[in-house]
């Protein structure tokens, strides 16, 4: 086998290791300290026999001085500097680099693929927006719907003698012409907020990977295989689901089955009530309310900073995939209130928006004592609620794309009003 | 009569405010709602100005755009076509074939009428 690129390294770190001076053993193989140093950096090739002669002072496996491995790094690294051409990588230094400090090569590698990977994730979304057939048809039927819209409400507005039967006309078509807006509207949003689902998986975060196992097994975790590459794509995803699975394993031990059973028939989701029924936790009577096979209810958890970290949602509310929510949710609210029970009603935008009673409830934990850091978690029971006199709390999924032309708590314009 | 305009719309809220506000302007408006029947509407009413939506069923309007600059007869028809933001490609398409003039939708009342003025007076 022919020397490695990186042998000269090899040669020098164990030279250095072993305190031995470049002219010692450059003279106990025979050879120049000059000759020696050449080698050293890489910039000779090693004769097989003088290869073996110096494995054998420095007491070092041939084969570990032929290692070939690290040439594939050489490659990966050249290919990075290659894509950043304006960094100005010293890449006559490459393999130093390689040898000397295997662990920032292959950050810088691993930062380099999953670089490239995020460009390429860029690209098949930009085609998507660009050439997707369902996008370009919602966006048509927006702009017709639109289009009208414009067209008769300035007829409407600019024309004094206007005949009844138009007139009746007129309001007709933009009766019919809102409606199309608020569906086409929607459609959109659905679309871009829940994506292709060809692109999904390359897209999805690990705890949406997560989400839609739990969703593929209706909540019933107990036993299923996390190893399972069909929803968890990505380590951190699995990671995340073996969390979630060892979760709810405790919060059913702390909260048997027949105990939520009979604390739901005889208070309702109520989960302070299921909590102190079986003096466990709120946070672990919301999950063992929401988290159970054909619950039908939803459930939003967040930590202190507002990030959600759980996603059972209902149909008619979708929380954002990515980015803030809507600051208005009784979630929030419970969250700078801790230990304090929220209940609201609270309606979503859209003719499709659902109408949701919510409970939520924040708790707080000190798991290093008094000189450790309040860590927050705030949990929000979604449940359907009926039509009725009871006002409702307008909110909205994420600005970005809440259909509420006028909100107080509005952080930037929506797109769907651009 | 200002002049005869051959609306191609599928639409039908669209065409019905189109053809109020350039009736009520003098020009005689007719609405063909499926592009396969334009050019046989074409050749029947010989019209003054043709507006085209660009997406329509049957035949586009770009398709019907480049059938009657192929045709000697028709070639000199002055043809607006409607378009979206977003379809710049098929604007640049229909600006080769010879597309007299663009309207964007949503559009204005005032734009519609000031360039269907523009393209044919009254």
């Amino acid at each position: 086998m022919s020397p490695s690129a990186l042998t000269g390294t090899r040669l020098r770190e164990r030279r250095l290791a072993l305190g031995l001076r470049q002219g010692d053993l450059a003279g106990q193989v025979g050879i120049s300290a000059s000759y020696l140093n050449l080698i050293e950096h890489n910039r000779r090739r090693i004769a097989d026999e003088l290869l073996a002669r110096l494995a054998d002072v420095l007491a070092m496996p041939l084969g570990r001085l032929q290692e070939r491995h690290a040439e594939g790094q050489i490659d990966a690294m050249r290919a990075a500097a290659a894509d950043a051409p304006t960094a100005g990588a010293e890449l006559d230094r490459v393999e130093d680099i390689v040898g000397r400090f295997p662990g920032w090569a292959a950050t810088l590698v691993e930062l380099h693929t999953r670089s490239r990977a995020l460009g390429r994730t860029v690209e098949i979304l930009h085609d998507r927006m660009a050439h997707d057939p369902h996008l370009s048809a919602s966006l048509h039927e927006l702009l017709n719907a639109a289009a009208s819209v414009r067209s008769t409400a300035a007829i409407l507005a600019d024309t004094d003698d206007i005949e009844p039967e138009w007139l009746k006309r007129f309001h007709g078509n933009l009766h019919d012409d809102s409606e199309r807006l608020a569906r086409g509207a929607e459609a959109l949003v659905a679309f871009l907020d829940a994506g292709g689902q060809e692109q999904e998986q390359a897209s999805a975060s690990p705890q949406e990977e997560v989400e839609a196992w739990a969703e593929a097994h209706d909540w019933s975790l107990a036993g299923v295989d996390v190893n399972d590459t069909g929803y968890l794509v990505s380590a951190a995803g699995r990671s995340l689901a073996q969390s979630l699975q060892t979760q709810l394993a405790e919060d059913r031990a702390k909260t048997p089955d027949d105990r939520v059973v009979a604390s739901v028939a005889k208070f309702g989701p109520d989960p302070l009530a299921l909590a102190h029924d079986v003096d466990a936790p709120v946070l672990t009577a919301f999950r063992r309310i929401a988290l159970r096979p054909g619950s039908g209810f939803g459930l939003l958890i967040c930590d202190g900073s507002g990030t959600l970290t759980l996603r059972k949602t209902v149909p008619g509310f979708t929380p954002p995939r990515f980015g803030a929510a809507c600051p208005l949710w009784p979630l929030f609210t419970a969250l700078s209130r801790p230990e304090t029970p929220i209940e609201a009603i609270i309606a979503l935008p859209g003719p499709q928006g659902a109408r949701l009673r919510v409970r939520a409830y924040c708790q707080v934990r000190h798991p290093m004592g008094f000189r450790g850091p309040e860590l927050r978690e705030a949990a929000m029971l979604l449940m359907y609620e009926p039509d009725g006199p009871e006002p409702a709390i307008e909110v909205g999924p994420t600005c970005r794309i809440c259909l509420r032309p006028a909100c107080p708590a509005r952080r930037e314009p929506s797109i769907l009003s651009a | 009569m200002a002049g005869r305009v051959l609306l191609v719309e599928d639409e039908p809220n669209i065409a019905e405010a189109i053809r109020f506000i350039l009736t009520r302007e003098g020009w005689e408006v007719l609405v063909v709602n499926d592009g396969a029947l334009a050019l046989a509407r074409v050749a029947e009413v010989q019209p003054d100005l043709l507006i085209l939506d660009l997406m329509l069923p049957g035949m586009s309007g770009l398709e019907i755009l480049t059938s009657l600059r192929a045709d000697p007869a028709r070639a000199g028809l002055k043809v607006m076509m409607l378009t979206a933001k977003g379809q710049g490609r098929d604007r640049e398409a229909a600006e080769r074939a010879g597309v007299s003039a663009f309207m964007a939708k949503p559009f204005s009342n005032a734009d519609m009428r000031a360039q269907v003025r523009a393209l044919i007076g009254g």
